[in-house]
């Protein structure tokens, strides 16, 4: 944890209230966001139980399976969740524009987003993907022909979500912390309806209140995806066994829904937080990146193309890794460059600093080592009244100048050297404005958004011995319908 | 594959003056024996475990002279630039006539030691360095080569490289020399995924652990002498860090000796004469939570620097004596944070300039006479996985030729029993020894038998 953050959350106790970490909101919110909450059936992995989604906060569709432990029940109930998400998944497919690069290729206009109450009901997602993406409509056990298809982007989301600064499947108790910080532990922010009890406890309640009163598993349920014990011994069992008994689904309809109202109404009230923050600068270029990949994959599914094999291949693993840490890389200093708030860590551990300017050589102009022209290197000095841990050489950027990388020449007590590298124009002058003016209040931080060319793989084919030789490529056959737990 | 006949009698070993003759002949025979295994060209891979200072970069000069002798081409892959640069020095200091080539990045300015030898071409492209008998370049830099093709191959620091990083290398050799110590701290990402655990290639795992889970065939060797520890700390270190594989130090006890002048009566220097005496010291500051920087015992690591050097160090060892100065003396630490909180309060103690203040993982791999270390877990309220890498404790207590001082606050006996290692457990994922919580304790049992309590004191006394 973070001074800042261990600062803020001592606030919040005394507040009696969550207090902010960020002054904008660092991810995207769509304005047709899809709730969805799961619940499984407890000690199985992925035996859906009931969901409730929709976008509407008025009128949320309810799905169960009277029967948990009924595979047939299973994959009926993965057709309806199907017939609800597919149309809302593919409706963002279809208005798509073509974008100018060395290979030109599609992107969709708006993308679809799935919010989830916690990052357990992203593993559910995942795993229930995991279930359904190798079943297919013919051989032994067909399911529905949604069903694979589903599994399918429920892997792709699962998959994405992932990736830090990603917003298509989202945490909703992830995206409140990054946000907010209580006065409770980090275990606790895990309960929503907890968290947002801090955040915005209801009229004549403090923060504390309101989550002690969310912890009442009576008063409120568990967001899922697991249910509360009490609940499946002395309500669920019972309601499963009338089913038995008698063929009525109301009973466990019944229950299922007691569960997932309270959650439902929690969830659209933290959107509406989250709604209050103004979007930061950085969110619309990683929502693109975003649309561009749920445009890759509505076109290799429309195309028929095979599900994600079960692992990672050698290739695969190390390709997504690297692109997992550009993304991390790119995150992290995007949201230090768009949010002040976010950029005062660095600057209490030393890797930023904020000062004015007092003195700019312009006018200097050396031959960097190994070129033979002179080119424009100004001199920029700076007063700084934070614990400047830099060294020289370290490349700085700055919120106001993103693009113009500077080099630290030498730290003094209290005052900073930075050489301008990059982003004069090129004129035999800078460029008006590309370099800070004296008594400009600037900020400069060690962070690289990355945005160089990835590291160079070499291709599934050419896997060397190292790693096992090229893998067998996937082929799907009737054994998939039969593994234990689909 | 066939090699000239140089390649099957390696070339005689240059052993250190006045070693002890059983120690010397074991490591000369093991040497031996990675040669004979590497350059008969039977396995496509040969691994080699070298413990701390055992002679790895000797060895890896060694091979690398015996290819080039035989007139063969051979590409060496190291982690870091400093890395490369050190073995081009020591490559060139061992034979002068061999042709090497230094591959760097684009725009990369060559260090003055590697600039100054004649012998040295540097280029960013592997063509232009065709003429060399030896090409040397970091594993990031021969990720970006193509279509070049090496029969012989060394990497070096292998146990610190991430496993991806040997994907786009692997296709550039035919056999390949793995060398590296695995009881320093695993290769890292910052993202944190369990996505992978359990495949045998999993990114994270290091470039020797998936090579070896592919290719379980592969020979391993284990060198079985580490001539940096002295013999007050190879005993601990191989019980502690390597359990199973054990080695010895080259120096037998009473070889090396630490002399400092008179000292104060106060704990720092009370401190220093348990550590002279011993090869080990525990400078303990009373037991208490505290941020990670440390005021107290950030301010005790300097002054424990300031005070040795003030006190006119002389190091005698099998190769005679010399005074030490600043440069053969460590602060390591954990986290960046607490480096530059030392480097600052050093500033203030007056500790002179040549001190190297850094955290584990810039450490490894280097070398000193006296070491300070500030124990990860000091004042910490829990024990992460991070605190308790088995590696990051080995790194820091494994870099002196004669003493160690940890600098502590007391209570992490107690703090190791609260927080018992609990990971996840995978399946498929090999157990890995030593387990980190195991290593602390042990390390700090020893420890406490040289323990000096210290009352912290204010910066005026």
């Amino acid at each position: 944890m973070s001074v800042l953050a261990a600062f803020a959350r001592a606030r919040a106790v005394r507040e009696g209230r969550a207090q902010p970490i960020a002054t904008v909101r660092h991810l995207h919110l769509s304005p047709r966001p899809m709730v969805f909450i799961p619940l499984r059936l407890a000690g199985e992995a992925a035996a859906p139980l009931g969901a409730m989604l929709g976008t509407d906060p008025a009128e949320p569709h309810l799905l169960v399976v009277p029967q948990p432990r009924d595979r047939d029940q299973r994959f009926a109930f993965v057709a309806e969740l199907a017939a609800i998400m597919l149309p809302y998944l593919e409706r963002y497919a279809k208005d798509v524009e073509t974008v100018e690069a060395k290979t030109p290729y599609e992107r969709s206009l708006d993308a679809p987003q799935i919010l989830v109450p916690n990052p357990r009901g992203i593993a559910f997602t995942r795993l229930l993907g995991r279930s359904c993406r190798f079943r297919r409509a013919d051989g032994p056990y067909p399911v529905h022909p949604s069903v694979p298809v589903l599994g399918q982007w429920l892997t792709f989301l699962a998959d994405r979500a992932e990736f830090p600064g990603s917003s298509l499947l989202v945490a909703m108790t992830e995206a409140l912390a990054a946000h907010w910080a209580t006065g409770q532990s980090r275990v606790e922010d895990g309960n929503l309806a907890a968290l947002v009890g801090w955040i915005a406890p209801p009229d004549g309640m403090t923060g504390p209140e309101a989550a002690a009163a969310a912890e009442d598993m009576v008063w409120s349920p568990p967001a899922g995806p697991d249910t509360a014990p009490e609940f499946d011994a002395e309500v669920l069992a019972p309601a499963i066994r009338t089913y038995e008994a008698t063929g009525s689904v109301a009973q466990v309809r019944d229950a299922v829904r007691s569960q997932l109202e309270p959650t439902w109404r929690v969830m659209w009230r933290a959107v509406e937080l989250l709604r209050g923050l103004p979007e930061a600068r950085g969110v619309p270029g990683r929502w693109e990146r975003d649309r561009a990949e749920f445009t890759r994959e509505a076109i290799r599914i429309a195309e028929g193309g095979p599900p994600r094999g079960r692992h990672d291949s050698a290739v695969g693993a190390a390709v997504r890794l690297s692109a997992m840490e550009r993304a991390q890389q790119a995150f992290e200093a995007q949201r230090a460059l768009d949010d002040p708030m976010v950029m005062v860590e660095h600057r209490l551990e030393g890797r930023a600093f904020a000062g004015e300017v007092v003195a700019v050589e312009l006018e200097r102009r050396i031959v960097p080592p190994g070129r033979t022209r002179a080119v424009n290197r100004p001199l920029v000095t700076v007063v700084t009244a934070d614990p400047v841990r830099l060294a020289p050489g370290d490349v700085l950027i700055s919120p106001a100048r993103p693009r113009q990388h500077c080099e630290v020449v030498e730290v003094r007590r209290g005052t900073v050297v930075l050489q301008v590298n990059d982003g004069m124009g090129r004129g035999a002058r800078p460029a008006p404005g590309s370099v800070p003016e004296v008594g400009e209040i600037v900020c400069y931080a060690d962070l690289d958004p990355g945005d160089g060319p990835g590291f160079p793989f070499p291709s599934r084919e050419e896997t060397p011995w190292t790693h096992g030789g090229p893998p067998a490529e996937y082929v799907p056959t009737d054994e998939d319908a039969m593994e234990d737990w689909s | 594959m066939t090699l000239t006949a140089a390649l099957a009698a390696p070339p005689p070993l240059a052993l250190p003056a006045r070693a002890v003759p059983d120690p010397a002949r074991a490591a000369a025979e093991a040497t031996a024996a990675v040669l004979a295994d590497f350059t008969g060209g039977r396995h496509r891979g040969v691994i080699v475990d070298s413990p701390p200072g055992a002679g790895k970069s000797t060895l890896v000069v060694t091979a690398a002279r015996a290819i080039a002798d035989a007139g063969e081409p051979l590409m060496i892959v190291a982690q870091t630039n400093e890395q490369v640069d050190d073995l081009i020095v020591r490559i060139a200091a061992a034979d002068p006539r061999i042709a090497v080539g230094r591959l760097s990045a684009r725009g990369h300015t060559p260090s003055p030691r590697v600039a100054a030898l004649d012998g040295v071409t540097i280029s960013h492209a592997v063509d232009d360095l065709a003429g060399c008998a030896i090409v040397v370049g970091t594993a990031d830099k021969w990720a970006y080569t193509k279509a070049a093709r090496f029969p012989w191959a060394i990497v070096d620091e292998a146990y610190q490289m991430r496993s991806d990083k040997l994907l786009p290398i692997a296709t550039l050799f035919d056999r390949a020399l793995f060398v590296g110590d695995p009881g320093q701290l695993d290769p890292f990402s910052t993202v944190g995924v369990d996505r992978w655990a359990g495949l045998s290639w999993d990114p994270m795992q290091s470039a020797v652990a998936v090579l070896a889970r592919h290719n379980p065939d592969l020979p391993v060797h284990r060198l079985p002498v580490s001539w940096r520890l002295p013999a007050s700390a190879a005993p601990l270190v191989s019980q502690a860090f390597y359990p199973d594989t054990p080695f010895r130090s080259g120096t037998a006890a009473g070889d090396r000796r630490l002399e400092l002048a008179a000292g104060r009566p106060d704990a720092a220097d009370r401190t220093l004469d348990e550590a002279a005496a011993t090869g080990w010291a525990l400078h303990e500051l009373p037991a208490r939570h505290t941020v990670r920087t440390d005021a107290e015992a950030v301010r005790a690591c300097a002054r424990l620097a300031a005070r040795l050097l003030a006190r006119r160090p002389v190091a005698y060892d099998e190769h005679g004596s010399h005074p030490i100065g600043p440069d053969r003396v460590a602060i390591g630490c954990a986290h960046k944070d607490q480096v530059a909180a030392i480097r600052a309060a050093c500033a203030a103690e007056g500790v002179p300039d040549g001190v190297t203040v850094d955290t584990a993982n810039r450490l490894q791999g280097r070398e000193y006479d006296v070491t300070i270390v500030l124990h990860p877990l000091s004042g910490r309220r829990d024990a992460t996985a991070f605190h308790l890498e088995a590696g990051r404790l080995c790194v820091l207590t494994s870099r002196h030729r004669h003493a160690c001082v940890v600098v502590a606050r007391a209570g992490i006996p107690e703090l190791l029993d609260a927080h018992p290692s609990t990971g996840g457990v995978h399946l498929g994922v090999p157990v890995k020894f030593p387990d980190g919580w195991e290593a602390n304790h042990a390390v700090l049992d020893h420890l406490a038998r040289h323990r000096v309590p210290a009352v912290p004191d204010g910066p005026g006394r």
